[in-house]
C-alpha cells in the first residue's frame, strides 16, 4: 500500500510496463517529501545520531576488510601484469587514483549499501506488515520524517566517511604489498601516493559516495514502506533493494564520472 | 501528488447535535474487488457503534477510512463537519490527534519500551516535561490495569498486556474519539472480557465516542450502543442490540447465533 503516493481513485494501474515508472516516480516523491521534511525543524537528532551509529560505526569491520583487500589486490594485480614498464615504480599511484575516485566509493556502496539498505527495507517492511507504520500515522506523526530522514541523512554522510577511511585503510593495504613483496620502501610509495592525489580527486570521490548513500536509502526506505503480505514480502523486498542498490550504484557511477571529470 | 486542501483544516468543533461521523455514499475496491458498496452512516457523540461483520466483509477498511488512513474511491467521510477525503496527509494530522485508533495487532513500535511507547505521542504533540510524561504514562497504564509494567519490552508482553497497553497509549492524548481494530482476535475469553470492561472504562473516563469493528459477540454486547452489521460491502442492518436479536434477517440471525448459513 503506497500511502506516500496514494491518491483519491485508488491504485494505480501497475503491470510490467509501467512499473519502472511507478517505481521512479514513487522514489522521486519520497526522495521530495524526506527533504522536506529534512528543511522543517524541529529534528530529531537523537535518531539522526542512532541511524549515524548504525549505518557507519557497524560498517566499519566491512568497509575495512573489503578496501584494504583490494588495495593489496590492485598493487600487486599492477606489479604482475606489467613488469616490463617498471609499473611496480607507480604501484602508489594506482592504487591511490583507483581506489580514490573510482572503486573506494563504488566497493564500499556495494558492500556496505547491500548491508544498510538490506537492514533498512527489512526494518521499515517489518513495521508495514505489523501496522506500526500506520500507527504512527494514526498518531498524526509522519513517517517520512520520524523513519526516511534520519536513515537517508545517515547514509549521505556516512558512507562518504566510510569510503574516505576505505580509501586509508586501502592504500596501507597498498603499502603493504609495496613494501612486503614489490621491495619498494614506505617513504617512496607515500610520496608517489601524495603527489598522485589531487584534492579533485578526493572530492570526486566523496561526492559519489554521497550520490550512492542518497541513492541507496531512498531505494530501500521505499521498498520497506511498499512491502506487502508478511515474511514473504519482507523477503521480497530486501533482495530487490540490494540489486536495485547494486544497480543503481553501478549505473549511476558511469554518469558520475563523466560529471566528475567535466567538473574537476 | 495528493490532493491538497484548499483551504487547510482548522480544528472543527464537535458540536452538541451533529454527528461525530458521517458517512456518505461510501465505496472502495481493490482492484475488480468491490469492498464497500455506497455505504452510508452517521456516529453520534458519545456513542459506541459496533461494526459486525464475517471476515474479509470490509470492517476493518471501514474502520481506516474513519482517521484517513485510506481514502474512498467515491463518496464522502466527515469529522466534524470537515469532508476527510480530499485531505493530505499533513492536514489530516490535527484530526488524528483527536481520533485514536487501536490496531488488530497492537502495533507497539518493538524498538521502544512500554514507557516509550506510550511517551511516543505526548513527546510528539504535547511537548511536556519529563515528571509530566512519567504522571501521564502511569496513569493510563493504571487505566488499562497494568501498572508498573513501563520497563518492558512489547516482545515481553503477553497478547492481551499488548493490546491493552496499545489502548493505553491511544488514550494518552485523551482523544475525542476511539477506533478499535479487532480488540479481542486472539484472546481468550477472560481476557476479552476485561479488554472489553476496560475500552468501557477508558470510553466513561475521557467521554470518547467510539466505533469498534469485531465479529466478538460477547465484546459487542458488552459495549456497543448500536451495532451495524456489514456484508458484501453494505449494511444489512444498524439499530440496538436488543433489535438486532429479534431482527427476521436470515444472514444476521445466522450470525448472530454463531451458526453456518446453511445450517
Amino acid at each position: 500500500m503506497r500511502w506516500f503516493r496514494r491518491r483519491r481513485g485508488g491504485e494505480a494501474d501497475e503491470n510490467r510496463f509501467t512499473k519502472p515508472a511507478v517505481a521512479a516516480g514513487e522514489l522521486a516523491l519520497l526522495a521530495g517529501r524526506t527533504f522536506a521534511a529534512l528543511a522543517r525543524p524541529p529534528w530529531d537528532w537523537r535518531s539522526w545520531i542512532v541511524q549515524m551509529e548504525r549505518i557507519g560505526v557497524r560498517s566499519l569491520t566491512v568497509t575495512y576488510v573489503t578496501t584494504l583487500f583490494t588495495g593489496m589486490v590492485l598493487a600487486l594485480q599492477a606489479a604482475y601484469s606489467l613488469p616490463q614498464i617498471g609499473v611496480k615504480y607507480y604501484i602508489g599511484t594506482v592504487v591511490a587514483k583507483s581506489l580514490v575516485r573510482e572503486l573506494g566509493p563504488v566497493l564500499v556502496a556495494l558492500v556496505v549499501g547491500g548491508r544498510i539498505g538490506a537492514g533498512m527495507t527489512a526494518e521499515l517492511g517489518t513495521m508495514k506488515v505489523s501496522e506500526q507504520i500506520d500507527a504512527l500515522r494514526s498518531l498524526a506523526v509522519d513517517p517520512v520524517r520520524e523513519l526516511v530522514v534520519p536513515r537517508v541523512l545517515a547514509a549521505m554522510l556516512m558512507l562518504p566517511a566510510l569510503t574516505l577511511l576505505g580509501n586509508v585503510v586501502g592504500i596501507i593495504g597498498g603499502l603493504a604489498i609495496g613494501v612486503t613483496v614489490l621491495d619498494l620502501t614506505a617513504g617512496f610509495y607515500m610520496n608517489d601516493v601524495l603527489t598522485s592525489l589531487s584534492l579533485e580527486d578526493v572530492w570526486s570521490g566523496l561526492g559519489k559516495a554521497f550520490v550512492f548513500g542518497f541513492f541507496i536509502s531512498v531505494i530501500a526506505c521505499r521498498n520497506g514502506f511498499n512491502v506487502t503480505g508478511g515474511a514473504d514480502g519482507v523477503g521480497r523486498a530486501t533482495t530487490q533493494t540490494v540489486v536495485m542498490g547494486a544497480m543503481f550504484t553501478l549505473i549511476s557511477d558511469f554518469f558520475l564520472t563523466q560529471l566528475f571529470h567535466l567538473i574537476f | 501528488m495528493e490532493h491538497e486542501a484548499d483551504p487547510p483544516p482548522v480544528e472543527p468543533e464537535l458540536d452538541g447535535d451533529g454527528p461525530v461521523f458521517s458517512v456518505r455514499g461510501l465505496t472502495k475496491s481493490y482492484g475488480r474487488k468491490r469492498v464497500l458498496d455506497d455505504l452510508d452512516f452517521d456516529v453520534a457523540k458519545g456513542e459506541c457503534l459496533v461494526i459486525l461483520g464475517r471476515s474479509g466483509s470490509g470492517k476493518s477498511v471501514t474502520l481506516r477510512q474513519l482517521n484517513g488512513l485510506e481514502k474512498p474511491d467515491r463518496g464522502s467521510v466527515t469529522f466534524a463537519g470537515v469532508d476527510l477525503a480530499p485531505l493530505s496527509e499533513r492536514d489530516l494530522f490535527p484530526l488524528r490527534k483527536r481520533i485514536a485508533m487501536l490496531f488488530q495487532s497492537g502495533a507497539l513500535f518493538d524498538s521502544m519500551d512500554v514507557y516509550e511507547n506510550i511517551a511516543f505521542p505526548l513527546r510528539a504533540h504535547a511537548h511536556p516535561s519529563e515528571e509530566e510524561v512519567a504522571a501521564k504514562v502511569a496513569e493510563v497504564l493504571e487505566t488499562v490495569e497494568l501498572p508498573g509494567i513501563e520497563q518492558k519490552l512489547p516482545s515481553e508482553l503477553s497478547g492481551g498486556m499488548r493490546k491493552r497497553v496499545a489502548l493505553a497509549r491511544s488514550l494518552v492524548l485523551q482523544p475525542e474519539v476511539l477506533l478499535f481494530d479487532e480488540p479481542t482476535t486472539g484472546l481468550d475469553p477472560m481476557t476479552s472480557d476485561s479488554i472489553a470492561h476496560t475500552i468501557v472504562t477508558a470510553r466513561d473516563r475521557h467521554h470518547s465516542t467510539a466505533v469498534v469493528v469485531t465479529h466478538d459477540l460477547p465484546l459487542a454486547r458488552t459495549v456497543a450502543s448500536r451495532i451495524a452489521f456489514l456484508d458484501e460491502g453494505r449494511f444489512r442492518f444498524i439499530g440496538t442490540f436488543a433489535e438486532a436479536e429479534g431482527s427476521d434477517d436470515p444472514l444476521l440471525t445466522h450470525f448472530l447465533a454463531g451458526r453456518r448459513e446453511d445450517a
